[in-house]
């Protein structure tokens, strides 16, 4: 039986089994909406003027950004129409709430209230406002089982803003840390530098941040650095995430040896 | 209705509660002390109905537990099999123990399930990689005393045979 999981056989038994589980994951979600709702229904009216007047202005900036953003992809496309690779960016997304259940406290997953019902699939990935959380690995119809990147067993394909170097970014299982692996010891990486996803592998979506150095260290023996990365998303606080649909992006094709 | 099979729903309400405390959720801290209720509670019920609850049980209690923790669909299920084994064998051993006593017999059963579940996890390459990993089999064996009266309570109350 454990062998026959390895070759995913058994992914519809489980989620068969899960919703089986689901009445129970809802009791113990049941609690933390109760208390979200109750807070939100009675807060007071200063706060959502306050509130609302701070959304504006947020959004008069984003709005700035946009339109910048906007001139920047045209010029973008058409450069890229220039080196003959262009591809449709903006993909489609889906707004999920965390089902608040721990898990096996040495994996780092969680799960999401959105399923094979709202056409989730395994492997997608999943973002917050601030960059990159994880990907799904499980779907049954009503919740899924995602995958974060600080889980021990995920790894990232990631590269550093400022030189381009790819990297792979693999989680810990402590809960703020990822590790680059295989960077040689002469690259230059500071403190705080920015890791965004390099899309190659074709799983996430390109460009979106990832994590921040947070640590080098150099062992006079060994060939690579120790690299210590803190992610950019709020992974242990946010409480609703982006599922995305990754558009026909840039697909890892190999470009060298073709025609 | 036949007088040696009732209350059946009280112990599916009990495996249920216990897979509830399972995925109660706790600060980070505590997490690690959370002690293996789906263990404990099967191990309970093999130990008061014998008859009634074994390895069958264990075996689709450690299929769910698998499920809420998103763990490979077996291990737990394999585990517990054994664990409510082991219960049969040694009941009448523990049953006649002071409470104190079957605290120390439910920390080895725990700490084995715990080891079995180790080396399962060593083959499939999640290894935990850290030593509080066996801090559930000691709060297990000190919460063992309050949930066994609490469980006799019920099971008592309940009249489950």
């Amino acid at each position: 039986m454990t062998m026959d999981h390895r070759y995913h056989h058994l992914d519809t038994v489980r989620s068969a089994l899960s919703l089986v589980i689901e009445p129970i994951r809802q009791i113990v979600n049941l609690p933390f909406s109760v208390v979200g709702d109750v807070s939100e229904n009675l807060s007071s009216r200063s706060t959502l003027l306050s509130e609302n007047e701070e959304l504006r202005v947020k959004n008069l900036l984003l709005q700035a950004e946009l339109q910048k953003y906007a001139s920047l992809q045209s010029e973008n496309m058409r450069l890229r129409e220039l080196l003959d690779s262009s591809f449709k960016v903006g993909d489609k997304v889906l707004i999920a709430e965390l089902i608040r259940v721990d898990l096996d406290p040495f994996t780092r997953r969680i799960i999401i209230n959105k399923g094979s019902n709202d056409d989730l699939f395994a492997g997608q990935p999943l973002l917050d406002s601030n960059g990159i959380i994880g990907q799904v690995i499980q779907v049954s119809p009503f919740s899924s089982t995602a995958m974060l990147i600080t889980d021990p067993s995920h790894a990232i394909p990631i590269q550093l803003n400022s030189t381009g170097q790819r990297a792979i970014a693999t989680g810990t299982g402590r809960p703020g840390e990822l590790e680059l692996l295989h960077i040689p010891s002469n690259t230059k990486l500071d403190k705080g530098e920015l890791l965004v996803s390099s899309g190659l592998g074709g799983r996430f979506p390109a460009g979106y941040p990832v994590a921040r150095v947070i640590r080098t260290l150099k062992h006079p023996g060994k060939p690579y650095l120790e690299v210590i990365a803190e992610p950019t998303a709020y992974i242990q606080r946010s409480r609703e995430v982006l599922v995305v649909w990754p558009s026909s992006g840039p697909q890892p094709e190999p470009t060298v040896g073709g025609k | 209705m036949p007088k040696h099979h009732q209350g059946g729903w009280v112990i599916i309400t009990s495996f249920a509660m216990a897979l509830l405390l399972t995925m109660l959720p706790l600060p980070e801290w505590a997490q690690v002390f959370r002690p293996e209720w789906v263990t404990l509670v099967l191990i309970y019920w093999c130990m008061a109905l014998p008859t009634r609850v074994s390895i069958g049980w264990g075996w689709v209690a450690g299929l769910m537990l698998d499920v809420t923790l998103g763990n490979l669909l077996g291990l737990h299920a394999l585990t517990m099999a054994v664990v409510a084994f082991l219960t049969i064998k040694l009941y009448q051993r523990i049953r006649v123990y002071p409470l104190a006593q079957q605290a120390l017999a439910i920390l080895i059963l725990v700490a084995m399930s715990q080891l079995l579940v180790l080396w399962i996890r060593g083959i499939i390459g999640t290894t935990p990689g850290s030593w509080t990993y066996w801090l559930p089999s000691i709060s297990s064996a000190i919460i063992w005393p309050w949930l066994f009266i609490v469980m006799r309570g019920a099971r008592r109350h309940f009249r489950v045979a």
